[in-house]
């Protein structure tokens, strides 16, 4: 049995760890690659075969009968833009008086911390669910699926995105400021309307437009309580046609230019959430960078 | 005076009251009255089912028959879980790899477009998800990986029954898989915030022993980021069993338990989207809710367990 000399197995175990540190760090680079891999092939492949379909008839025209080649999702794009406004009519000043209250009253009461938790668990619940319960609340008892169902449903599902976003950026208001103008004899109201919601501004308009990009990419809960229609309904209590829901349809259809119209749906509708995600972003960036440096 | 009054002396001690009210009142509403009111409606909506079938022999029905009236929930429930728990597996390993990759290893400059990219993967539309699996990404594992594991996988006795059926593409595994890209950003996030928590004396500390990167990471960094990773995998587990509109086109909804990963099935989701506007009677109706009362207390506990557990291990200073 011949014996490897002690400073030989040394150099041979160093080796050994030096490669496996190369090895793993590897791995890892590469699951990096591998999320950014599905990234660029989702979006090259929507681009791609978006960028085919699109055409101004796209936007300007109602749909034809179905397997007619032309026509357009004029009906979807305004139907999107009614039941979005209306449900960031309702959702953005309930969500943002909610946040407010969280980090102006609640932050050391015991009832603001268990609301924020339920907050927490309610930004990530099922979407799916919402849209029955609102279907169970307006859709049954009235008879008919409507276009204002489908906001009231997207305003349930903005309301904790936009409540725990106006909480976090009230909170990085620094407290010295509420004192200063306490000690000037100002109510709490006083300090809430001409301090703290001044200096959170910026940030609870991102949070505003973060729900907005969430919320214009929902298909399910509109399923249910908007529905679909083939016409350009400007009635919000009528069945309303989306962009999701026309995309759902288009691509399940059987039509070649039902697929070629979702896809081009898809482009715009990707286009349109990623650019608002990336402005709340840039936004984001460009006022939090000062205050962490101060 | 640096604090308006704007005009009027309104700095009665009533406006202060009647804020603090209205804003209590919103906040009492959005956190507490609309997740109460929609578990009340979802259970209201749901009795009759549960008279009809009993509560465990709904959850343990196999049949699932709108035209002889008869509802079980396990199909679709079993579909639920198997392709969160599949989703979860394939997302698990490479969300912790994408953590270590962005806080250790990408440079400094890149690690800001690095994360935004990663973001972005989260910000895409769960439809597009769908619809972009159904068109390129079914066809294309039918056509490939599919016969290719049923090629060596299903030379394997024990594992034959894993890949048998006929490669369609729409499936658990597809489902599964576009399922667990759609959670990578969410369950990412969590383990990076948890791995920045670690104490950089105690990383110094690894290297000032000789210790290479690696072993600094699973040393050092994974054992102290243990329970936030338990956090991030639940977080996307409660994420992923709600999800629908990526696996709705992938599913087949078929409402049968898949015993081989090619087998088209259904979740709860995906039997929601499509079924709910085509019920027919009351009690299908009824069953629908109650799959949908399942789902919410499901991902309701999970979420709230998850959100739970990270406060208490990481602290407030998460946010």
């Amino acid at each position: 049995m011949t014996r490897i000399p002690l400073h030989q197995r040394r150099q041979q175990f160093l080796r050994r760890r030096k490669i496996k540190n190369v090895l793993m760090l590897g791995l890892t680079a590469l699951t990096g690659l591998y999320g950014l891999g599905w990234l660029a092939w989702i979006l090259t492949d929507v681009s791609l075969q978006g960028i085919r379909h699109i055409t101004p008839a796209l936007f300007l025209r109602d749909p034809l009968p179905p397997g007619m080649p032309g026509g357009g999702l004029r009906h979807a794009f305004l139907g999107q833009l009614i039941i979005t406004t209306l449900a960031v009519l309702v959702g953005v000043p309930l969500g943002i008086g909610a946040g407010i209250y969280l980090a102006e009253y609640g932050k050391y009461r015991r009832e603001g911390r268990w609301i924020r938790a339920i907050l927490d668990v309610m930004v990530s619940s099922p979407s799916i669910v919402i849209g029955t319960v609102v279907y169970a609340w307006m859709v049954k008892p009235l008879g008919h699926f409507m276009g204002v169902a489908g906001s009231l449903s997207l305003a349930i599902l903005m309301l904790p995105i936009v409540a725990i976003t106006t909480e976090e950026m009230l909170r990085m208001v620094p407290d010295p400021l509420r004192e200063a103008a306490y000690a000037l004899g100002a109510r709490q109201w006083q300090v809430i309307r001409d301090i703290s919601l001044p200096a959170a501004r910026k940030g609870i308009m991102t949070g505003v437009i973060l729900a907005i990009a969430r919320i214009s990419g929902e298909t399910a809960p509109l399923l249910f309580t908007s529905f679909n229609s083939p016409y350009t309904v400007l009635n919000p209590l009528k069945p309303m046609a989306t962009l999701t829901v026309t995309i759902f349809q288009y691509a399940m259809g059987p039509y070649p230019e039902w697929h070629a119209q979702a896809w081009a749906a898809a482009l715009v509708l990707v286009g349109g959430t990623l650019l608002l995600f990336l402005l709340a972003r840039w936004w984001m960036a460009s006022f939090r960078r000062p205050q962490g440096s101060a | 005076m640096n604090v308006r009054t704007r005009g009027r002396r309104s700095s009665t001690p009533w406006a202060d009251l009647w804020v603090h009210l209205t804003l209590r009142g919103t906040a009492w509403l959005v956190g507490l009255a609309v997740p109460i009111l929609i578990f009340l409606v979802l259970t209201r909506e749901s009795l009759p089912a549960f008279h009809r079938f009993g509560f465990w022999g709904f959850l343990r029905g196999h049949t699932w028959d709108p035209a002889s009236g008869v509802f079980g929930a396990l199909p679709a429930l079993t579909g639920s879980l198997l392709v969160t728990l599949l989703a979860t597996l394939l997302a698990l390993p490479v969300s912790l790899g994408m953590a270590i990759f962005l806080t250790e290893l990408a440079p400094r400059r890149l690690r800001p477009f690095l994360e935004t990219a990663v973001e972005l993967l989260g910000a895409i539309p769960s439809i597009i998800y769908g619809m972009w699996g159904f068109f390129v990404v079914a066809p294309l594992l039918a056509a490939t990986v599919e016969p290719a594991l049923q090629a060596t996988l299903g030379k394997i006795p024990l594992l034959k029954g894993l890949v048998a059926g006929v490669p369609l593409g729409v499936d658990a595994l597809t489902a599964s898989l576009i399922l667990s890209i759609m959670i990578l950003p969410f369950m990412s996030a969590v383990i990076k915030d948890a791995f920045q928590m670690t104490p950089p004396l105690l990383k110094e500390a690894g290297y000032a022993l000789g210790a290479t990167r690696w072993e600094v990471i699973t040393g050092v960094i994974i054992p102290y980021a243990l329970p936030g990773i338990l956090g991030g995998a639940i977080l996307g587990v409660g994420r992923a069993i709600g999800e629908t509109m990526a696996v709705a086109f992938l599913t087949g909804n078929v409402h049968r338990i898949p015993t081989s990963l090619l087998d088209p099935l259904t979740t709860i989701t995906v039997a929601l989207a499509n079924e709910f506007t085509e019920a027919h009677s009351d009690l299908y109706l009824s069953s629908l809710f109650a799959l949908a009362w399942l789902l919410m207390l499901i991902s309701f506990l999970l979420l709230l367990g998850a959100r739970l557990w990270l406060h208490r291990t990481l602290g407030e200073a998460r946010s």
